[in-house]
């Protein structure tokens, strides 16, 4: 039995902005083990990069605020650690890639600087030297298969494109040696001829050194393709999580079927249907369920009651009235 | 592989009813922008009704009273006389009359001939008509605007006129610049070009296509420039070079209370305060009116 | 190589946006009714003297014509002659332009170093007591004209606590030190005269933080608001991810970025100051070309006006220079052009 990496338990985590008070998260349930690939879904908005945020506690603190829920890695809940012991699972042991390819490296800084910077300090407990720093970092840049290292640590990212650049992600990503690498939505601003170049890169360097993955899309097909589990996530709750195959095997959760049915087929069944309405305005979320004003099954007291989890087979869990065996 | 989730949405066509709710509800987030509306408004207000709200308003004009020079702060009068006797608070209202008015025209007068000028110097880039706008634009702005005003004012007989139209002068490249800036870009975009394929006049290419791009940063260009203006002006009234006495302006009044400080202190500072109220009013309105114009294009 | 390509390119431009501006206001002064001879030489000069002095100063020659002299002088650096000062205006601008300098280069030290400083300050401490402080000085800073501060340090440090001298360079009674540069300060520190130098720094005190508050207001509000924003930004949040420590994101990362903004107004800014100097060297009586300038131009002193125009030109061209080399020191995007598409 793999040990539990990640457990978090009811997380709820909110914005104070000018007009009140935006609950995002409204009670996540995540985990998974070592090793595990586990995919996150969800249309934008949903909440997904505040959960990768929490999880590495980078969420600007003044306008959020978390008032409830545990984040436990490896046994120990991120929320409560020390300002020390974060920056040691910072350096060690969590990663993370972003989403927005412009404004994820600094434009001010080269890459030699910004990549040996960080190499330094996930191995800041062993104090390496220069040389030993910069041979990583080319070997870094190598791994992730950019021709002519030595050159790019000379260069800004204004002239590097939006497939090098996100290489360079990675590779400062997975430099780290990280037990976990947290990957949101990795390939979403690339143009779709890098996409999937980019996205077996990442398969295979994950795959190679046994990376723990979360890999947040909005992309069913990726997750398809890349995850082992997954977690459908709609308005600040996690919905359904299945094994993938399961899940798109057998949906339960109406806003998952949803998501299933607004995927174009290739057999040209028809145009694909969508889901009526919008995501929730988290200032003044709907109670009870917050899928409800969009449910097609929707009932009584899906208006009334927050819908806990319900056990539905070999761990495949969905949070709806429908499955209140 | 993209998921459409939201297929059935209502269609997006705000009335211009709709825009402006939204403008003010964006507007009014920052209170420090209501403050400056509220400001401006007063300003305007007591601009427009000043021969009737003043105390005094004989003494906006030639009026002598020795016996009651020099009268501090009191209840008769609340900003207290100058040396001729006459009503500070008076002549502080038809100085914002004069300040509103000298804003105005020099506004009215630049900002049509500046974005004209931009809009053709934008457009027709790479030719000699870009060259030689941006080339005379480029003379003018290379010396502090105030130096070539006051040179301009001070050959001209100083009156209120001419320092109107030094400030003027000294204006409206500032206009040419930014719209040449938004015109330059614009160029090349689709619609552009689709409307010169279709046999567009340039007129109507310049005044229907990418004027309305412009709206925005020149409106509120022009809400921050009756600052500016107004503060320009009193510095060319500061040195004799405006309005002329017995005419309340507020950069004169302050300058020739500036001679008898620090005993008569408020036949200075009144005046100085006016113009800080009325420029700040404006900056901070101008802010404001620029952040609501950021949220409506995002 | 490429910034003395860059360099040169300005300068050439400069030179010639320099000449269009001579003869610009070459045509606006010589549209002046009024007669320059007459106005020198005084009401009761006889006729003749006066028409040889107009022969003298080419007043009867076509305007073209008369720019030729000027040009011609102005290459060899004589810039005619001073009807005001009765001398030739190239002495009378040696003689003032270092005070001027001096002033403004104060100015611009405080206004960037302090207005950054400020800024940063503020950010850190955003929407605690000192960011509020600093928002409302700086919206105020921004609002108020030079000559309004002006009066007021004259009102309160000159008068009513009479802690800081009012008029000119140097306190009578103070030895001027010799003269090697020109700035009173950097002169006495040659000459070891240390009661010089303190004396000089208190007669510069409020003429600098008078030009100098109003962009040392703005320099802190856009610090300020580039900071926040790039707070925001992804590579910060990224670098924290990476264990780097948080001193030294502030301090290397944040700010290197956030200060581009800041700089790049600090030209514009420079500019204005340059303009409300002629008031604040005129109300502390300050011996600059400034207050020069102002002279001649209420006393029509054209052959004044064009040289004193053309010596702030200059002096705002070379700080946009030096401005526009620092960006594009600080921002590779700049330097290496546009952006390649992702």
């Amino acid at each position: 039995m793999k040990k539990k990496l990640l457990d978090i338990q009811n997380l709820e985590v909110g914005f104070t902005v000018y007009g009140g008070y935006l609950r995002v998260l409204n009670g996540v349930y995540f985990d998974m083990v070592e090793g595990e690939k586990v995919g996150l879904v969800g249309e934008t908005g949903c909440g997904k990069t505040t959960t990768a945020k929490s999880i590495l506690k980078i969420l600007p603190v003044p306008p959020a605020r978390t008032t409830c829920g545990t984040i436990f890695f490896k046994g120990k809940n991120i929320l409560t650690m020390s300002k020390n012991e974060i920056r040691n699972i910072h350096s060690h042991e969590i990663s993370m890639i972003f989403q927005d390819l412009t404004a994820a490296l600094n434009p001010v800084f080269t890459i030699g600087d910004q990549l040996m910077t960080a190499i330094k300090y996930s191995n800041f407990r062993y104090g390496m030297s220069k040389r030993e720093v910069r041979k990583k970092a080319i070997q870094a840049l190598k791994e992730v298969q950019l021709p002519d290292a030595e050159r790019i640590l000379e260069n800004y990212p204004v002239q590097l494109s939006g497939g090098m650049r996100q290489r360079i992600c990675i590779a400062m990503a997975l430099a780290t040696r990280s037990t976990l690498l947290v990957a949101d939505e990795p390939t979403t601003s690339l143009d779709v001829t890098i996409q999937d170049q980019v996205l077996r890169l990442l398969g295979a360097l994950i795959q190679e050194k046994d990376t723990s993955t979360i890999l947040i899309t909005h992309s069913l097909g990726l997750v398809r393709e890349w995850t082992q589990r997954v977690y459908v996530m709609y308005a600040g709750v996690m919905v359904e999580t299945a094994n993938t195959a399961e899940l798109f095997k057998n949906p339960l959760h109406p806003y998952t079927k949803g998501l299933m049915a607004a995927v174009p087929k290739l057999t040209g069944e028809g145009i694909a249907a969508g889901i009526e309405g919008r995501i929730p305005d988290y200032l003044h979320p709907p109670s009870g369920c917050r899928f409800n004003p969009r449910c097609p099954e929707a009932m009584d007291i899906c208006k009334k009651e927050k819908p806990p989890y319900f056990d539905c087979g070999d761990s495949h869990k969905t949070a709806c009235f429908l499955y209140r065996d | 592989m993209r998921i459409a989730t939201t297929a059935a949405e209502k269609p997006l066509a705000p009335g211009i009813r709709e825009r402006i709710r939204k403008g003010w509800y964006t507007f009014s987030q920052n209170p420090l922008s209501v403050v400056g509306a509220v400001i401006i408004f007063l300003v305007v207000f007591i601009a427009f009704f000043a021969p009737f709200i003043s105390p005094y308003p004989e003494h906006a004009g030639n009026f002598v009273d020795f016996d009651n020079a020099s009268q501090p702060p009191g209840k008769t009068h609340l900003f207290g006389t100058d040396v001729f006797g006459r009503d500070i608070l008076t002549r502080v209202f038809f100085g914002f009359r004069l300040s509103l008015i000298m804003g105005v025209v020099v506004i009215s007068l630049t900002a049509p001939v500046g974005v004209t000028l931009g809009l053709i110097a934008g457009y027709k880039k790479n030719t000699w008509v870009e060259t030689l706008i941006m080339r005379i634009t480029d003379i003018f702005v290379a010396v502090p605007p105030l130096i070539l005003a006051l040179a301009v004012a001070a050959i001209l007989t100083p009156n209120i006129f001419n320092s109107m139209m030094a400030v003027s002068l000294m204006w409206w490249p500032w206009y040419c610049r930014m719209v040449y800036g938004i015109a330059s870009s614009l160029k090349n975009e689709f619609y552009i070009q689709s409307a010169e394929v279709t046999g567009a006049s340039t007129l109507h290419i310049l005044f229907r296509e990418i004027l309305p791009n412009c709206y925005g940063p020149v409106f509120t260009k022009v809400s921050l420039d009756m600052g500016w203006v107004i503060l320009l002006a009193s510095a060319l009234s500061f040195v004799g070079l405006g309005a002329q006495p017995p005419t309340p302006d507020l950069g004169t009044m302050v300058a020739d209370g500036g001679k008898y400080m620090p005993d008569q202190w408020w036949i200075a500072v009144f005046p100085a305060i006016a113009i800080m109220f009325v420029v700040f009013g404006f900056n901070v309105m101008g802010d404001g009116i620029r952040d609501m114009l950021e949220v409506e294009k995002g | 190589m490429r910034i003395v390509k860059y360099i040169l390119k300005r300068l050439l431009h400069s030179i010639l946006v320099l000449l269009g501006l001579s003869i610009l206001v070459f045509i606006i002064a010589r549209v002046v009714p009024g007669d320059p001879a007459r106005m020198a030489l005084g009401p009761r000069a006889p006729e003749e003297v006066v028409e040889n002095f107009r022969e003298e100063l080419h007043l009867n020659d076509p305007i073209y014509i008369q720019y030729y002299h000027w040009i011609k002088g102005a290459v060899r650096g004589d810039f005619g002659y001073s009807i005001l000062t009765k001398r030739s205006v190239t002495s009378d601008i040696k003689d003032f332009f270092p005070a001027t300098l001096e002033l403004m280069l104060l100015t611009g030290v405080i206004m960037s170093i302090f207005g950054i400083l400020l800024g940063i300050a503020s950010a850190r401490n955003a929407n605690k007591w000192p960011d509020n402080v600093v928002r409302v000085f700086s919206y105020l800073g921004v609002c108020t004209p030079a000559y309004v501060f002006a009066i007021l340090f004259l009102l309160i440090f000159g008068y009513l606590l009479n802690i800081l001298p009012t008029i000119g360079r140097l306190s009578p009674a103070i030895d001027q030190p010799p003269t090697v540069t020109g700035l009173m300060t950097i002169d006495s520190l040659i000459a070891g005269n240390f009661r010089a130098f303190g004396d000089a720094l208190k007669h510069l005190i409020m003429p600098s933080f008078a030009l100098a508050l109003g962009p040392m207001a703005q320099e802190a509000r856009i610090t300020r608001s580039s900071m926040a924003d790039n707070l925001q930004r992804d590579f910060i949040a990224l670098e924290r991810t990476q264990a780097i420590p948080e001193r030294t994101i502030m301090s290397k990362y944040l700010l290197r970025i956030s200060v581009i903004p800041t700089v790049s107004v600090l030209g514009l800014d420079f500019a204005s100051q340059l303009g409300w100097a002629f008031l604040v060297e005129l109300i502390f009586n300050w011996p600059g070309l400034s207050r020069y300038g102002i002279q001649v131009i209420l006393n029509k002193d054209l052959n004044g006006i064009i040289a004193v125009i053309m010596v702030i030109g200059v002096m705002f061209l070379v700080v946009n220079i030096i401005v526009d080399i620092i960006v594009s020191l600080l921002d590779p995007r700049i330097r290496l052009g546009a952006e390649r598409s992702a």
